[in-house]
């Protein structure tokens, strides 16, 4: 589904991934983790399609397309989700308004037609209910003045209403307390399907003990230094980084 | 070179002597010496240039190089009135045509013990007293050309008087139409609205033009809030592109008043607001909403005043802007606290977008504080669109342009959201909704 190779990729001149490979196939998970500034963002944040990072070199196919050359409403209505880290407070637009052009561009997109009204109603209501996100948010302003909780439950939400193909989840835990942390992990985990995969992005292992991955990878100064099955987490947890950073380092020297 | 081209001040100061030498015994009228008065001011000062420290950045330049046939003849009928209607709007309709209110044209529909409307000449004629009282308090001459020149032509406009206790329920929607289809055209139109003690009222000024010629609309209107009594005021500014607009309004509200309003300006070549509130009184409210969204080379500049003479008393403003193309936006709002008034409560802010590298935005906030036990604060900003809101929409499958829009359309909602005359909100709301997909 998603095919990773060589992919480069800088900000402001200064390259942050320096030629990652992945390869994710339909209903696996994947949760790439890595220390504080290792580029695990960067590569959610390149995968979506954000502007501000310029790719230097390689290639993403994305379901048999160059996903690189897609603008990101393109890239969303191909199948791509991301789960933001910091999800954006829009004011004036209200959350079910901003789902429902959400929706009836990408279903443009797919040349199908829009739904109507009481069609869409009845399939957000049932999404919310999914993902145990409560109604009377979907008439606020979008993400306006949510609780960190309720901002990333409404982007598992958003990601119930979108059925995407693959899911990137970025940092999903940061902020949350256990509680939060468990119901929208359920959440993710009730999206699950076989044909859907995911890419959980995050520092801590914590996130894996509700959503457990296929396979785990490292990141580390832009390029994926280990991969593994889970139990490479549960490693990571024990004993740190530092055992990854001292094996590159003395790759590198030798 | 031509030898017949005078300019515009020159003309409009011989039109005035022209009409005051066929005038009868009306001539020797303390109105009329009011009017004389007012022209010899403007003739002493002429049009504003950007020295002025008032019209910097507004050049009436462009405007004053053209003539403008004053109150004259027009050929809007019923048909083109229904053609301007603004949809499900009810209420007393009035039409004032090139500076001329049309009686045959408006309709009234509040009973006259609640309300009383009649075009200002024949106010000063039947209502002497209550003219004489108010005419010319807040609007003086000595402060401003435009001002001067408006008294000094003040003959039609509206005259609107509220009695104590009464509360009008149907709005009062007030349509300045400029008839610019055969020549280019010129009005004064002077208003006078008078709210006794406890009454309540809504009131909208609707600009628009019709026709592709010149059109210089020159508004002043006098609004007295009396005690507990309660204004809503609004302005819908949707003119043409060859439209000249310099509005004026002076309110002044006292003991426990109440004064909403909301200014907004889609559409007009050139447009100039003053909007200036004396809350001269304890415990009284104004709220000053504002929104303009130029485009092309069209400018808008909006000046405010909240000028707090008594303790206690509370105002908020807020004034937003989209720009695009080469359009030019002006705000220059002042907050005046006297020493008198302690405790004063007064807010204002204003955001911009700017969406193209052409356009251009001042902003000047003032403040001046004589009190020393109030709260005021002032925030101007101006910047482009999130772009962190843009891929966040993006990124859920909305197109870039679609996106703007929904971001676009939700900062004008703000303050849209304010004007509590449903129709007129909802006419607004379908002209920005045409305006943001048009490009």
């Amino acid at each position: 589904m998603l095919k990773i190779n060589d992919l480069r990729a800088s900000i402001e001149g200064k390259e942050i991934l320096k030629g990652i490979n992945l390869e994710v196939k339909p209903g696996e998970v994947h949760a790439i983790m890595g220390p504080n500034g290792s580029g695990k963002s960067t590569l959610a944040s390149v995968l979506a399609g954000r502007e501000e990072y310029e790719v230097t070199g390689g290639a993403v196919e994305f379901s048999g397309k160059d996903l690189l050359e897609m603008a990101p409403e393109v890239r969303a209505a191909e199948g791509i989700f991301l789960a933001f880290q910091y999800p954006v407070e829009i004011p004036g637009v209200t959350t079910i308004n901003f789902l429902k052009t959400a929706v009836n561009e990408i279903r443009k997109y797919q040349g199908l037609d829009p739904l109507d009204a009481a069609q869409f109603l009845k399939m957000v209501r049932e999404k919310a209910k999914m993902v145990n996100m409560n109604d009377s948010l979907l008439k606020r302003a979008l993400n306006e003045g949510f609780s960190g909780g309720e901002k990333k439950r409404n982007e598992i939400f958003q990601m119930a209403v979108l059925e995407p193909k693959l899911a990137i989840l970025d940092e999903t835990d940061s902020g949350l307390d256990i509680d939060a942390l468990r119901i929208v992990s359920e959440g993710v985990n009730k999206l699950r399907t076989p044909e859907r995969a995911t890419i959980v992005v995050t520092h801590y292992q914590r996130l894996l003990d509700y959503i457990v991955p296929d396979y785990v990878h490292v990141l580390y100064k832009g390029r994926i230094v280990k991969s593994g099955p889970k139990e490479l987490a549960l490693e990571l947890e024990e004993k740190g980084y530092d055992w990854i950073k001292a094996e590159v380092e003395a790759e590198t020297a030798q | 070179m031509s030898t017949e081209t005078i300019d515009l001040k020159t003309r409009l100061v011989t039109d005035f002597y022209a009409r005051e030498a066929v005038m009868n015994g009306e001539a020797q009228s303390e109105f009329h010496q009011t009017k004389r008065q007012a022209l010899g001011i403007f003739e002493d000062r002429g049009f504003p240039t950007p020295r002025n420290e008032e019209w910097k950045y507004s050049n009436v330049r462009d405007l004053i190089s053209h003539q403008y046939q004053f109150a004259g003849e027009h050929a809007v009928t019923e048909e083109v009135i229904d053609s301007l209607r603004i949809a499900n709007l009810t209420g007393n309709i009035l039409y004032i045509v090139n500076g001329r209110f049309e009686e045959k044209l408006s309709t009234i529909v509040s009973p006259a013990d609640q309300l009383q409307i009649k075009p200002l000449h024949e106010a000063i004629k039947e209502r002497p007293e209550l003219v004489s009282t108010y005419f010319g308090q807040l609007a003086k001459s000595e402060s401003d050309s435009f001002t001067a020149l408006n008294t000094a032509f003040a003959h039609d406009g509206v005259f609107i008087h509220v009695p104590a206790g009464k509360v009008v329920d149907h709005p009062v929607i007030i349509r300045f139409i400029s008839d610019a289809r055969a020549e280019n055209v010129g009005s004064n139109p002077r208003n006078l609205f008078i709210v006794e003690q406890n009454a309540q009222v809504k009131i909208a000024e609707s600009y628009r033009t019709i026709g592709e010629e010149r059109s210089f609309t020159n508004t002043v209107t006098e609004i007295f809030v009396a005690e507990s009594a309660n204004v809503e005021y609004y302005k819908v500014q949707n003119e043409a592109e060859k439209a000249y607009h310099v509005g004026t309004t002076h309110v002044r509200i006292v003991d426990n008043s109440h004064f909403y309003s909301a200014t907004v300006s889609l559409n007009g070549g050139f447009i100039r607001n003053n909007l200036n509130i004396e809350l001269d009184g304890q415990h009284c409210e104004a709220f000053m909403y504002g929104l303009y969204f130029p485009d092309g080379k069209q400018h808008v500049d909006n000046h405010t005043l909240a000028d707090h003479r008594k303790p206690n008393s509370y105002s908020n403003e807020l004034y937003k802007g989209v720009l695009r193309d080469r359009s030019t936006g002006v705000f220059n709002g002042k907050i005046f606290v006297r020493q008198d008034a302690q405790k004063t409560n007064a807010y204002q802010s204003c955001k911009n977008v700017v969406l193209s590298p052409d356009a251009t935005m001042n902003t000047k906030p003032q403040l001046e504080i004589y009190a020393d036990d109030v709260k005021c604060s002032h925030g101007t900003t101006t910047g482009q669109l999130d772009e962190e809101a843009l891929f966040y929409m993006r990124s859920r499958g909305i197109s870039k342009n679609e996106a703007m829009t929904l971001l676009m359309y939700a900062f004008c909602e703000d303050v849209v959201s304010q004007i509590k005359i449903d129709a007129i909100r909802e006419h607004l709301e379908g002209v920005i909704t045409e305006k943001l997909t048009k490009k």
